[in-house]
Parts: structure tokens; C-alpha cells; sequence
């Protein structure tokens, strides 16, 4: 794994808002097929994390990598073009677009090509999301617009699948649910970097997890041996 | 200070909040009953008012039905040119969220340059031999111009104020609204600008179902109607159209979706200046002059039909427009006269803001215009 070349990468990433440091040092490398969880809690900076990665924040010093090439000075689109796509944290759907019309802009940079494939696949990772085509977003339920907001991102055929909170506001069964379907899409193939705060749900589906304290990597292990470390049990775990 | 308050007297303290308890549940609320008041005051004046038309009319006086007609199908038709240049007021404040106030000289710039091309092709005699392809090429002359001020504007004044508070934009709207004005009584002097007779088919009546409308208002309301549709299209089927909505409710994720969201913004005002430059050519057939002050009522009635309709809701806009016309083309001798108020044309721009506030009164919204839920606010 190590002689190949990581999808996507942090090299000594320090990013600022104003004169607050934010991200300080930060390497983390996601290599393909992985399932990678991001964890911390509050203002620890993992949506900072998030935006640099979409050129939203421009890192201070470091360098943002996809595939092995520098892409700092990429716009956002270009960074979507290469692979690149996000289900945001609460969804943020198009409410006043209906469900397909939230499908076909997740693919807009491939608009007039033929999307039937995509939409498939969508519906088969969620069947219920096709009875909803028609329907505006805005009124169906937080379950449902999960599902919608991640088929937006598959729409886009990712080779990164950026998942930014999404346990958020769900109520606990959908969010078990919601964990087996990033599985399900991370088996079939896409690399998955999950950011969460959830840490005992994430960690049990990903390979690897990096936790991020005030702006720092302090651990970076499997999520095996996260699940198992003590330093970790007591600060994220829940437990004592 | 009120730490010290509270900890010497408690009991003072514990007496006002109840005290503050009591009176909010029985406040009396000075807005609402005055709103209330407003309302009932304007439904009685409204039908004391027709009732006294319709008693006129019965009796033989004032305007005859063959005049009501004619009055109906020119207030539509008015009401239809506003409701194009609604569009670019509630086209750009759904993507931007800032009303540009620049809108009526976009709609005065198509109508201006659109005056040259007319009196070009009056010169050459096309405008006599071939009347509606020199409406046609007056349109396009008209929709360019629109189309390329409003860009420029976006370009040059607004977006250097992306991210600045609502109110930056707005101030400088009024900024370009008055540059623009005094730029074009610059270019073209300060009198009025009158536009070639229109071709004789025009003024003739022509007869739609039976009921004979004068070609020109047919003229004007079939173009407005092709415009919006075309409009609709635009906006509900085309990629580009799909991008503008996105954009229009979280640009942020429109981004993501690798949505260009400055270039989708210039083609907001693109297609907004284009159907104020339809509703430019529509004005000069209407009223076939045009002066750099032309934009400014017109801009400001516009807005209000856009307000009217619900602002950022385009079939709102249109159907504001159209409302807005009939307001202040029939209110008038509908009601005004009915109450005995005397030379009631002279107080059509009276009426038609005064529509504006009532409706606003009625429904905030707007005609059309959803409740935003707080989230949606902004």
C-alpha cells in the first residue's frame, strides 16, 4: 500500500482565518478503496480540514494533493471535475428543486451526457429516493434527504466520497442505517473520507481514522487499534 | 449594576418580571390594530367606491363598456411590460439578494439604442416597407443593449461587492442608477426622443374571439407571453437555468456541484437586461418616446410589480406586473371615481402604490411568494 500513490493528501497543511491558526501540520494520506474517518470534537478543526481539501480555504503553507499532483491553485470546479465530491454536513439540499433536478446538478459537470447508469445506481442504493423523483426536496423527510444528498455526490462518479458529519441531526437508527450504506458504497469501489464526531459509529466501519485535536493530528492508527486504544476510550469513546 | 440591583433587592426584582409576565400576556399591540385598521378602512373605501361606479354606470354616466374594455386590454398590456422588467428586479435579487435599483435605465439604455436602429431603419424606408422585421431588429437592438449594460453593471459595480453587506449593492444601485441616467442624457441630449409612427397594421383593430383589441396592445401582450415562456424554459429545462436556481438557494453548494457561480450570476443579469429590453421595445410601441428619465418611474413600478407578485418568484413577477397595470389603469375610474374624487387619471402612480402597500398589508409575501422559514432568511 505504501509504494502506491495516496488519491488524496495533506503535506504539512497549516491554514488561518485572520490570525487564528487553525490546521497546524497536518498530513493524512487516503489511498484508494479506502474508508477513512476524520474524528474530533467541536472547533477542532475538521471542517477547516474539509474546505481546504475543496480549495474553500487556502492553506498558509502546505499542499493539497490529489493523485500525486499539487492542486493549491485549483478552483473548486476543477478540484470536482478530478473526483472530488461532498455530501455536506445537514444535507443542504436544493429544497425548492425537486429530487431528479438535485440528481442532475450532483452530475452537472457531466450535464448532456447520458445519466441513466448513475441514476440507477442511486436508486439502487436507495429505492426510495426514486418514488421521491418528482417530489420537491424540501418536503421529504431528514432520512430521505440524507440519501438524496449522497446520491447528489455519487452523481458526480467520485473517486473521493467526502462525507462531512453524517450522523448529524439524524435520529440513531437512521444514522446506523445511514453508516451501512457509506459501506456499501465504500465496498463497491469509492474511496471514502468521513468526517464525524461520532467516533465509536465511524470507527466501526472505516480502516483507518486520524483524530484531530485543536488543529493537530494526535493520533493516526487503524481503527482497530483506535477502537482499542486507551487514550482514545476515554477522550472520544464515551467511556472512563 | 443590575447584578448589585438583584442581589440588594430581590424582592423588587422578582415583583417587576412578574409584573413584565402579566403585561406581555395583555399587551395591547399598537402595529397590529392599526394594520387591522388599515385593512378595513381600504375594503370599505374599495367598496363604497365601486358601488358608487357601478351606480354611475347604471345611470348612464361615465365610461361605456366599449371604453372599459379598451381601458382593460391597455392596462393589461402596460401591466405586461412591467412584469418583463419585474423579471430582471426578482431575478437578480434571488441570486444576490439585493434589489438593483439600475434596473430601470438597463430598461431605458434597450430603449434609447433601440431608438437609433428605429429612426435608421425609418430613414432607409424598411420601417414602412417591412414593419415587423424592423420591430424585430429593434427588439434585438433593444434586448443587446439591455443586456450589455446589465452585464457591464454586474461586472464593473457589483461584483467587487460580492460578499458585502446587502446594503453596499443596493446604495450603489442607486449610484448606477443615476450614472447611467446622466450618461445617457449625456449621449443623446435631455428632450424627448420620438420613435417612427408604428406600421399602420397596428393601429387597426383586429379581432381576437369576437371582441376587436387594437393591434398594438395584441402586439405587446403576445410578445410579453412569448418572452416569459421562453424565460420558463429557459429557467425550469436548460442546464444553464437549473444552475441559476441552484445558485440561487446556497451558492455555496452550487460550488460543489462545480457550478461556475460568478458565470452563472453574469447570465442572470444577461437574461434579466434581455427581457428588460423586451420590455423596452414593448414601451415604444406603447409609447413611442423615450427620454434618460424614461427608466426611472417605470423602474420603480416594476419593482413593485416584482414586490407585488412575490419578489423572487418569476411567474410572480409577470402576474405582479399584470396586477400592477390593472391597479393603476382601471383603479382609478373603478373606485376613485366612484368616491367622488375628482381628475382621477392624474392619480394613477397614487393608486398603483397604494396597491402595493395594500397587498403588502394583506400578504406580506407577496401575491405569490412563499413564507421564508427562518432558515431560508438569510
Amino acid at each position: 500500500m505504501t509504494d502506491q500513490t495516496p488519491v488524496l493528501s495533506f503535506r504539512g497543511i497549516n491554514t488561518h482565518y485572520g490570525a487564528v491558526h487553525i490546521l497546524k501540520d497536518v498530513d493524512i494520506d487516503i489511498y484508494a478503496g479506502e474508508m477513512v474517518s476524520l474524528l474530533g470534537g467541536n472547533a477542532s478543526g475538521k471542517t477547516t480540514t474539509l474546505k481546504t481539501i475543496l480549495g474553500y480555504v487556502q492553506p498558509t503553507t502546505g499542499e493539497v494533493l490529489l493523485d500525486g499532483v499539487s492542486v493549491n491553485d485549483w478552483s473548486t470546479a476543477d478540484r470536482v471535475a478530478h473526483g472530488v465530491s461532498m455530501v455536506p454536513e445537514n444535507r443542504r439540499l436544493f429544497k425548492r428543486m425537486t429530487v431528479r433536478e438535485n440528481l442532475e446538478i450532483g452530475a452537472y459537470l457531466r450535464s448532456g451526457e447520458d445519466l441513466s447508469t448513475d441514476f440507477d445506481r442511486v436508486f439502487d442504493l436507495f429505492p426510495r429516493v426514486k418514488e421521491r423523483l418528482g417530489q420537491k426536496a424540501g418536503t421529504l423527510s431528514g432520512g430521505e434527504q440524507q440519501m438524496v444528498a449522497m446520491g447528489r455526490a455519487l452523481m458526480a462518479r467520485p473517486k473521493v466520497l467526502l462525507m462531512d458529519e453524517p450522523s448529524m441531526g439524524l435520529a440513531p437508527v437512521l444514522v446506523a442505517q445511514n453508516f451501512e450504506i457509506i459501506e456499501r458504497i465504500n465496498k463497491a469501489g469509492t474511496t471514502v473520507f468521513v468526517v464525524e464526531q461520532n467516533a465509536n459509529m465511524a470507527l466501526s466501519i472505516a480502516d483507518r481514522g486520524y483524530v484531530l485535536q485543536t488543529g493537530r493530528i494526535v493520533l493516526a492508527d487503524t481503527a482497530q487499534a483506535l477502537l482499542q486504544n486507551p487514550q482514545m476510550r476515554e477522550a472520544y469513546l464515551g467511556e472512563v | 449594576m443590575d447584578r448589585v440591583f438583584r442581589v440588594c433587592c430581590p424582592a423588587v426584582v422578582a415583583e417587576t418580571s412578574t409584573q413584565n409576565a402579566r403585561t406581555r400576556r395583555f399587551r395591547f399591540n399598537w402595529v397590529d390594530s392599526f394594520l387591522w385598521f388599515i385593512r378595513i378602512s381600504a375594503i370599505i373605501a374599495i367598496v363604497v367606491g365601486l358601488t358608487g361606479t357601478i351606480q354611475n354606470f347604471l345611470d348612464g354616466q361615465g365610461p361605456t363598456v366599449e371604453q372599459w374594455r379598451d381601458l382593460f386590454v391597455s392596462s393589461i398590456s402596460t401591466g405586461a411590460m412591467y412584469g418583463l422588467v419585474a423579471l430582471g428586479y426578482s431575478m437578480v435579487y434571488g441570486v444576490l439578494g439585493f434589489i438593483n435599483f439600475a434596473h430601470g435605465e438597463v430598461f431605458m439604455s434597450g430603449i434609447m439604442v433601440g431608438w437609433i436602429a428605429a429612426m435608421l431603419l425609418f430613414e432607409n424606408g424598411l420601417w414602412d416597407a417591412n414593419p415587423f422585421i424592423s420591430l424585430a431588429i429593434v427588439l434585438l437592438v433593444a434586448m443587446f443593449t439591455s443586456t450589455l449594460i446589465a452585464v457591464l453593471t454586474e461586472k464593473i459595480a457589483y461584483r467587487p461587492l460580492r460578499g458585502s453587506p446587502r446594503l453596499i449593492p443596493l446604495i450603489t444601485s442607486i449610484g448606477v442608477s443615476f450614472f447611467l441616467q446622466y450618461a445617457f442624457a449625456g449621449l443623446f441630449g435631455v428632450g424627448l426622443q420620438t420613435y417612427p409612427a408604428p406600421p399602420g397594421i397596428l393601429s387597426e383593430d383586429i379581432n381576437v374571439f369576437g371582441v376587436p383589441i387594437e393591434g398594438t396592445k395584441l402586439l405587446v401582450i403576445a410578445v410579453a407571453i412569448l418572452a416569459m415562456v421562453a424565460l420558463w424554459y429557459f429557467v425550469t429545462k436548460t442546464k444553464t437555468g437549473r444552475a441559476m436556481r441552484a445558485v440561487a438557494e446556497d451558492k455555496e453548494i452550487a460550488g460543489l456541484m462545480g457550478i461556475n457561480v460568478d458565470r452563472t450570476i453574469v447570465t442572470t443579469f444577461a437574461v434579466g437586461g434581455a427581457m428588460a429590453g423586451v420590455g423596452g421595445l414593448l414601451w415604444a410601441l406603447l409609447f413611442r418616446n423615450v427620454q434618460f428619465i424614461t427608466g426611472f418611474l417605470p423602474g420603480i413600478k416594476a419593482f413593485t410589480a416584482a414586490v407585488l407578485g412575490g419578489i423572487g418568484n418569476l411567474p410572480g413577477a409577470m402576474l405582479g406586473g399584470v396586477f400592477l397595470g390593472l391597479f393603476e389603469g382601471m383603479g382609478p375610474l373603478l373606485v376613485l371615481d366612484g368616491l367622488g374624487i375628482p381628475a382621477v387619471s392624474q392619480l394613477k402612480d397614487a393608486v398603483a402604490f397604494s396597491a402595493l402597500i395594500l397587498v403588502l398589508i394583506f400578504r406580506p409575501t407577496g401575491l405569490l411568494g412563499e413564507r421564508l422559514g427562518s432558515e431560508d432568511r438569510a
